[in-house]
């Protein structure tokens, strides 16, 4: 139906003037640029990464790494430090992004039916989370008092189900006709096996959409982990990482401060190689799950 | 079909003996839907709830040993205390420049930015420039706060390399306090920007074509259609937004300020939030910490509904 509306479109449009031309290569140029600069600092990034420090130094380096060089990336990769870290992280996104899913679908299910009494009274409930809340001091101490510092599942459950993900995922559940649960019924299917069997298989882009939003939210968790965590084993990638960079920090911003004390010096294309490190898995998931999850999040937030 | 079940059910009312209460019967119906929702239910009462009730602990002195319930009551000496130290209000007026900026700079520029690619015609350059305009949203404010630091380092910054070349001082971006707010309502910006498209692109394909036409067949060109059909037909969507926006305007994510954030610029860059967590949560003092936090919590929950309020008065539909 899109396509027709597109087509139907350009029929309609009418000859190319010079202000139409002139707007165009504007348009064009403007969003290149944009684009540009918003992919611009990654490339610089992993330039760094695998530039030598003279070469970073003098300023050589833009998107083309300058004197090519591993020792940074060997380096961080050599850091059992940073490896253990890396695997917390990976579990807890393998982990807790299965959690997720399994309690989001579970609650946003029986919300996506229009038969289901009292599923308004629910949504209320789940939207006054969204409005209100206690604040940091309350949700620290609930966490502590339920023994869950400095365990993993302090980073998993208290982000276990994101009502703005419920919402989404029930608007598109809705999105699937009744007939077909009608049929279902008719031949012997119940609300468990119907969700089962058609629901989900029916709905692999919404799913794509909210794992990838849980995922990446489990892969960038940062505060959480401040919060919780304070044994250095556990430390998540992203803590690990900014820990380094305090370090960096202080190097750029506290110039003079720092040539009276040298002893926090980081090499420049090492910062470079942890951040580069730390958004690797991001990047390279990230081009097969982009078409899924522009039409998800589009599906989710038009009726939303 | 509404019709239909509906039927059917008040043929089983007259089979059902009256004593069954229709509750009783759609539990009985649906009993399993109601158990997938339990687990949904106790969640947010533990996560969510429970954490309101734990706003008594503004009112108390809060006792490790004692525990919330136990603790002996205070009264309103937190939020005395609260008004008078003098970082209080200096990090209320970080909160709200910071947030203020943010919304005047970032509120418009996905709306902006929408408009310029649903004008994009050529299918492949607007699939990639798209997914290369959501990529900041993906990355963790650590690393974008490692980027950003090295991008305007004063000695080898990139930035800085290119002012130099261009016969210009360096400028200590993160270090001068002026340009860090400068720095952080920019790179709010550049993060959302991209990703703040989708829900406006989704808007824009649901306005109806024919309207285009019509304008078309007026003699419209690409500015008054742009300006006469498509902004309208996004109204709605922005003003939801907008309120939405609003009702965070006392309320600052805690990671982009950590992130960004020096010892050289505390004075700018101190946050309601990252107040909550150094005093309360580094230092143990939880009483006065979370009197700062209610207070930011009603003050959102009254601006959001004074924004829904205003929304409608104005004749638009608000967000409920």
């Amino acid at each position: 139906m899109q396509a027709a509306a597109k087509g139907r479109a350009k029929r309609l449009s009418p000859k190319r003037t010079t202000g139409d031309i002139l707007f165009n290569i504007l348009n064009y140029s403007l969003i290149t640029l944009i684009t540009f600069t918003c992919l611009f600092p990654f490339l610089n990034a992993v330039a760094n990464a695998f530039s030598s420090n003279r070469a970073i130094q003098t300023g050589l380096v833009t998107i083309f790494p300058i004197e090519w060089q591993w020792d940074a990336m060997k380096t961080v990769l050599g850091d059992k430090q940073v490896i253990r870290s890396l695997g917390v992280t990976v579990y807890i996104t393998v982990i807790g992004t299965a959690l997720n899913m399994i309690f989001t679908i579970l609650t946003a299910y029986p919300l996506s039916r229009r038969d289901l009494k009292g599923r308004t009274l629910f949504m209320n409930y789940m939207i006054i989370t969204m409005l209100f809340g206690g604040g940091l001091i309350p949700f620290f101490l609930l966490v502590k008092a339920l023994g869950m510092l400095n365990t993993l599942w302090s980073l998993m459950i208290p982000g276990l189900i994101s009502a703005f993900n419920v919402i989404i995922m029930k608007t598109f559940f809705q999105g699937i006709p009744d007939e077909l649960r009608e049929a279902a019924i008719v031949d012997g299917c119940g609300n468990i096996r119907f969700l089962l069997r058609i629901v989900l298989p029916l709905s692999g882009a919404s799913m794509a959409t909210i794992g990838l939003f849980y995922a990446v939210g489990h892969w960038n968790s940062f505060f959480n982990a401040v919060l919780f965590i304070n044994n250095p084993d556990y430390y998540p990638l992203q803590v690990k990482l900014r820990n380094i960079l305090l370090l960096a920090q202080m190097d750029t911003s506290l110039e003079t401060l720092q040539q009276q004390n040298q002893l926090h010096v980081i090499e420049e294309s090492l910062k470079s190689a942890t951040v580069v490190f730390a958004t690797l898995p991001i990047l390279i998931v990230y081009p097969f799950l982009q078409k899924h999850f522009v039409k998800g999040a589009m599906l989710g937030s038009i009726k939303g | 079909m509404e019709a239909r079940s509906a039927s059917l059910t008040e043929i089983r009312e007259t089979e059902v003996p009256a004593k069954m209460k229709p509750l009783h019967k759609e539990l009985r119906k649906n009993y399993d839907l109601y158990l997938l929702l339990v687990p949904g239910f106790l969640f947010f009462l533990l996560f969510s709830y429970v954490p309101m009730f734990g706003l008594l602990i503004a009112f108390k002195d809060y006792n490790l040993f004692k525990g919330v319930f136990a603790s002996d009551w205070a009264g309103l000496t937190h939020f005395r205390e609260m008004l008078k130290i003098p970082a209080f209000w200096q990090m209320v007026r970080n909160t709200l420049t910071l947030n203020v900026l943010g919304l005047i700079f970032g509120f418009p520029a996905p709306i902006i930015l929408a408009l310029m690619l649903n004008e994009i015609r050529a299918k492949y350059f607007k699939r990639i420039s798209q997914s290369l305009l959501y990529l900041p949203h993906f990355m963790s404010w650590i690393v974008l706060g490692g980027i950003v630091y090295n991008l305007l380092s004063p000695k080898y910054g990139i930035v800085n390399e290119l002012l130099r070349q261009l016969g210009f001082n360096e400028i200590y971006f993160m270090a001068d306090k002026s340009w860090w707010i400068a720095v952080y309502t920019l790179t709010g910006v550049w993060a959302g920007a991209g990703w703040g498209t989708i829900i406006y692109l989704a808007a824009m394909t649901s306005i109806d074509p024919s309207l285009y036409e019509a304008a078309v067949m007026d003699g419209a060109g690409r500015f008054r259609k742009i300006w006469h059909i498509t902004i309208p037909g996004i109204m709605p969507t922005v003003v939801v937004l907008l309120i939405l926006t609003i009702g965070h305007m006392v309320s600052i994510g805690i990671e982009q300020p950590m992130a960004l954030t020096n010892p050289v610029v505390t004075d700018v860059s101190e946050v309601i939030s990252t107040y909550i967590y150094s005093v309360g949560i580094k230092q143990g003092q939880f009483g006065l910490t979370t009197a700062v936090g209610m207070v930011q919590s009603v003050i959102n929950l009254c601006l959001v509904l004074g924004a829904n309020y205003a929304a409608k008065r104005m004749g638009r539909e608000g967000i409920w």
